[in-house]
């Protein structure tokens, strides 16, 4: 495993709806042409509602709903193009097919729900989000990011580390 | 060749299914073969869902073919081609886009790029007349929208899922109740069997809005089947999908209804996949009864994706000889509003 990184794990935890909105937006003023984000998180987690608070971080107009469906919804008018993605219903293979290096690779900032469905063809830096639920309206956001780029972004969120591990490359 | 005698031949590729339609004046389906229905592809092992569009690039030239045969036409007697351009997938729908503009170049007939959703509300064209104005509700997997037609070809998005779509939220309950992909047939029919219903929440939003939420209703059902597991009980399945429904289709229908006596609507028309619910079906069309309000639903065949409905959306652009230049794209994001006729 020569490729392997070790890497930190963080924590933030979000006591309110707002807390989460809040976090994802300043995650979105963060953010960069190429930046992709793998998030996941049990149904019902809120990831939709993360999404949509982090789009309107980045200024995107109009309504961002679910992209289950289509898999892919595109958002211009933002300060970056917005890929937003579920990739729930795909396979490797079919996420394969898909051609989703393209939007990792381009102008836009690229937002991956059920990611580690697919997460060999993830690129090799990204950051990874786990949400979790704590209590009805309160979330414990995980962030493991691969790359420093996305490990200097936990510590400026305000992120807790909680040890190491080994990631899986 | 007349508009009530022209054949139109339409692909629609925007998701799941491949599929080719000809229709004749816009109202007379010949042929509409969709991938999923045909057999060819069950001897190969069946490739449904068809989300990669390497399956349309494989199902597109013997659909093409089915439907010919299917229509009895041949190639010379075709006078336009039709096809989705959005919204959609991309790579799904530039296959539909590059069959239609190759078989327009070759025939030499007009192009016309569709809007997918124009297709699911003209659905209702293949089987009556619509009068106007009407209300559109779009229930399907990737869409719920409430939709004024003040006069044909002319839409207007009053109301729109904020979060899940109506199809959508049933496929993710029943992920929660551990049924295959896609669940929704099986919520509902679990829900027509049950006697008993779990009290489940409505989402109402503001007063004056036809927007929808579902995501809260997703989020009790969570928590009811949570609850089940935490306190060692056995899940009432049916009464769980039977309060789901209940609360989705009370929603749904109520808002509908609101805005069509607000916008004075003269039809309502219930078109998209879950048009095909029967308890969405049953509910609408009672209260419809009750308010004197004539009701169009396409029979299922005609509510899940397939390109009849491309062909009857065209029909509005063919009568008024707006066609597409060949150098179209296909467009994600199309938008309805402006996808109207320009009349």
């Amino acid at each position: 495993m020569n490729d392997s990184q070790i890497s930190l794990t963080y924590v933030w935890e979000a006591r309110s709806e707002a807390d989460t909105v809040r976090f994802a937006e300043r995650l979105a003023a963060l953010s960069q042409p190429g930046t992709v984000l793998a998030l996941d998180g049990d149904l019902g987690a809120g990831k939709t509602r993360f999404a949509q608070a982090f789009a309107r971080g980045l200024e995107v107009p109009g309504l961002v709903n679910s992209p289950t469906f289509t898999i892919i919804k595109e958002y211009e008018g933002g300060r970056l193009p917005f890929y937003h993605m579920d990739v729930y219903r795909l396979s490797t293979a079919e996420a394969d097919e898909l051609g989703l290096e393209e939007y990792f690779e381009g102008a836009g900032v690229s937002l991956v729900e059920w990611a580690s469905l697919i997460e060999p063809l993830l690129p090799p830096e990204r950051l990874h989000i786990g949400i979790a639920l704590t209590g009805p309206d309160s979330r414990r956001l995980t962030g493991r990011p691969i790359g420093a780029r996305y490990e200097a972004w936990c510590r400026e969120l305000g992120m807790r580390p909680i040890g190491e591990e080994e990631s899986e490359t | 060749m007349t508009d009530k005698d022209y054949l139109m031949l339409a692909i629609e590729t925007s998701c799941d299914e491949t599929s080719v339609a000809i229709v004749r004046g816009g109202r007379e389906v010949l042929a509409n073969v969709v991938s999923s229905q045909i057999e060819t592809h069950r001897r190969f092992g069946g490739v449904v869902p068809e989300i990669a569009s390497r399956k349309h690039v494989e199902s597109i030239t013997l659909i093409l073919e089915e439907a010919f045969a299917k229509a009895g036409v041949g190639r010379g007697d075709i006078d336009a081609v039709a096809v989705t351009q959005g919204p959609g997938l991309i790579g799904a729908l530039l296959v539909g886009v590059v069959a239609a503009k190759t078989l327009a170049m070759a025939l030499d007939v007009p192009l016309i790029g569709t809007h997918h959703i124009a297709g699911h509300i003209y659905a209702n064209r293949l089987i009556g007349e619509i009068v106007y104005p009407a209300l559109a509700l779009v229930v399907s997997g990737g869409h719920t929208e409430l939709v004024l037609l003040e006069r044909e070809g002319v839409f207007r998005i009053v109301g729109r899922t904020r979060d899940d779509a109506v199809g959508e939220a049933y496929d993710k309950v029943a992920r929660a109740l551990s049924f295959p992909y896609p669940g929704g047939p099986y919520v509902d029919k679990l829900a027509q069997a049950s006697e008993e219903e779990v009290e489940l929440p409505r989402a109402w939003l503001e007063p004056d809005s036809y927007d929808f939420s579902f995501s809260g209703l997703k989020s009790a059902v969570l928590a009811e089947i949570n609850r089940a597991k935490m306190k060692g009980e056995e899940l009432a399945q049916g009464a769980l999908a039977k309060g789901f429904q209940a609360s989705v289709i009370d929603v749904v229908t109520t808002k509908a209804m609101r805005a069509a006596q607000a916008f004075g609507v003269r039809q309502m028309l219930l078109c998209g996949g879950v048009a095909a619910n029967l308890g969405l079906r049953e509910r609408l069309t009672a209260l419809c009864a009750d308010a004197g309000l004539p009701l169009l639903i396409p029979p299922p065949s005609l509510c899940s994706d397939n390109a009849a409905m491309i062909a009857a959306a065209a029909d509005l652009k063919w009568r008024r000889r707006a066609f597409t230049p060949l150098d179209m794209v296909a467009w994600p994001q199309l938008s309805l509003e402006e996808w109207s006729v320009q009349d």
